[in-house]
């Protein structure tokens, strides 16, 4: 992760920092905005974080389920309920991540070269391949947006991001959220399509970066940054119920920053 | 073989209650029930892991077993393939999380000695829960189109028979999923064998699949564990469960819910350690012994 701060004055107040992950953080939460509930895997530090800020503004209207956290989890049923629970329709999004992310939304969480002996091998598949077909609104997040990263084709498809249109698949791939910018993914096309561009990058540099080909428009919009009241919640309350499943991060993140780490 | 009953005359209680079929044994005498080649299943860090009973099969120099991650597995199946017990890795996934890449699965993996089942982790728990039912297969949604299926030769699609639309409606079939072996931890067993797992319930799940069933405690409790409505719900009854051992903090170095938390810094330095097959077998020597 980046420790880029962007500095930026909002409404004729005086600047305000922000860094880099509180971007993320900030715009998946808008991405969030009306859902019911949302699921957030293991190891997902900035979409949990991002979840629970999208709670905390729908005033609790919203269900959260942090895997892997005892408190912010609210299953009873073993680690089976969550897949369960998605095929019914119970869940409205979810994140996913790759190793490699080609231009089509596979995404590939097993390894890099032929497999099975994979030259550089990723721990595995996890529910890919399931909660990719049955969760409306999955949100590919991948901080590292470089032509490794996002390639032309993955080596392999742990779960593919369109199916054939006589598949039961009400799920499916939404949007892209990179260190970079963002791409929301275009069902007709199959393809993704430039949304915005985070503060400090440019079309250029994402072409550059990119792996494969994408959609976008003449003008591109910037993200819009995190505003003063979103950075306070992010961290006075964000900071200390993320702390209690990814104490690492939220200590990397909010170190140094009043009342972030209570 | 140290029988529950002769554990109840040792206890503070002294009141035996019902003599139970379930021996309780040495961490040793557990893993020593696992035969080679046994297909083991195991449980995620964040569940309850037995690691205790884990460096026991290493001390005994298990081989080629069939690792089953429920749904996926983290530092014992890394240390499991490190001392070369494992012939094959069925799971979802080996991660250890937070603490990065498994040095010894991934070096097994380019080495090509370890067999792939790569899986997904719904297709895990439906497997076994169809076990649980005692039915050949299970079908699931999702999971066309994805090179798992075309790495499997062991999963199926069919047209769902019971479909409402005209279009064909493909649907995948995974076979049932039945361990030998199922072995986790978890806090407390009563001297009837029922064992309390809380809202661990995938370990029940394991329990109800697994022709055998070794679990690992960190304590006896003198109650009846099914006598507490609040307590039963979260107990798996005594009719499933082989073998017992108590092993305080036997999840360490991964933590146990309502118990203790993971090591952090232990499990940090196992992943540097163990970056190579000479560290490993340092750490072997130093934390499983043998």
């Amino acid at each position: 992760m980046s420790m880029s701060v962007g500095s930026t004055p909002q409404d004729g107040s005086t600047a305000i920092d922000w860094r880099a992950e509180e971007l993320l953080v900030a715009t998946i939460a808008d991405m969030l905005e009306g859902v019911r509930h949302v699921a957030v895997g293991a190891s997902s530090p900035i979409p949990g974080a991002a979840a629970l800020l999208a709670q905390q503004r729908a005033g609790g209207r919203m269900r959260v389920s942090v895997l892997g956290s005892e408190r912010d989890n609210f299953f009873t049923d073993g680690a089976r309920e969550l897949f369960d629970c998605a095929a019914q329709g119970r869940i409205d999004a979810f994140f996913l991540g790759g190793g490699q992310i080609d231009g089509a939304a596979n995404i590939n969480l097993v390894g890099i070269g032929a497999y099975p002996r994979s030259r550089v091998r990723f721990p595995g598949s996890f529910g890919s391949a399931y909660l990719y077909f049955l969760v409306p609104r999955v949100i590919l997040f991948r901080v590292e947006h470089s032509p490794r990263v996002l390639v032309p084709r993955v080596d392999f498809v742990s779960a593919p991001g369109t199916s054939p249109e006589h598949y039961y698949r009400p799920g499916g791939p939404y949007a892209l959220v990179t260190g970079r910018c963002i791409f929301l993914f275009d069902k007709e096309r199959r393809r993704f399509r430039l949304a915005s561009v985070h503060p400090g990058h440019t079309l250029a540099e994402i072409r550059e970066q990119t792996g494969f080909d994408f959609d976008s428009p003449e003008a591109v919009p910037q993200t819009a940054v995190p505003t003063r009241k979103t950075l306070d919640e992010i961290r006075h309350v964000i900071a200390t119920k993320i702390a209690r499943t990814y104490p690492a991060f939220a200590a990397h993140l909010f170190d140094g920053v009043p009342g972030g780490t209570g | 073989m140290v029988t529950a009953a002769r554990a109840v005359a040792r206890g503070a209680s002294g009141m035996i209650q019902n003599e139970t079929q379930v021996p309780v044994e040495t961490i040793d005498e557990l893993a020593a029930r696992v035969p080679d080649g046994a297909q083991l299943a195991v449980p995620p860090d964040y569940s309850g892991c037995a690691m205790a009973a884990v460096r026991a099969l290493i001390r005994r120099g298990v081989k080629a077993l069939h690792l089953v991650g429920v749904p996926q597995v983290g530092f014992q199946g890394d240390m499991l393939i490190g001392a070369g017990c494992v012939a094959t890795l069925e799971t979802a996934a080996l991660t250890l999380g937070e603490y990065g890449p498994a040095p010894r699965f991934v070096s097994a993996v380019k080495s090509g000695h370890l067999r792939l089942k790569d899986s997904t982790c719904p297709v895990i728990h439906a497997g076994l829960q169809a076990a649980e039912k005692g039915v050949p297969f299970m079908p699931l949604r999702g999971v066309l189109g994805s090179d798992l299926l075309e790495q499997r030769d062991d999963w199926r699609v069919i047209d769902n028979p019971y479909r409402m639309t005209k279009e064909q409606d493909p649907i995948v079939l995974l076979p049932a999923i039945r361990p030998d072996v199922a072995l986790f931890h978890a806090a407390l067993a009563d001297r009837q064998g029922n064992v309390w797992i809380g809202v661990r319930r995938e370990l029940m799940v394991m329990a109800h699949a697994a022709r055998t069933t070794l679990v690992s405690i960190e304590a006896f409790t003198d109650d009846d564990l099914l006598a507490d409505d609040r307590l039963a719900a979260g107990t798996i009854p005594a009719l499933y469960v082989t073998a017992i051992a108590e092993a305080e903090n036997g999840a360490w170095p991964v933590g146990l819910r309502g118990c203790y938390a993971a090591d952090r810094s232990h499990l940090q330095r196992y992943v540097e350690v163990a970056a190579t097959a000479a560290g490993f077998a340092r750490y072997v020597d130093e934390y499983v012994g043998g």
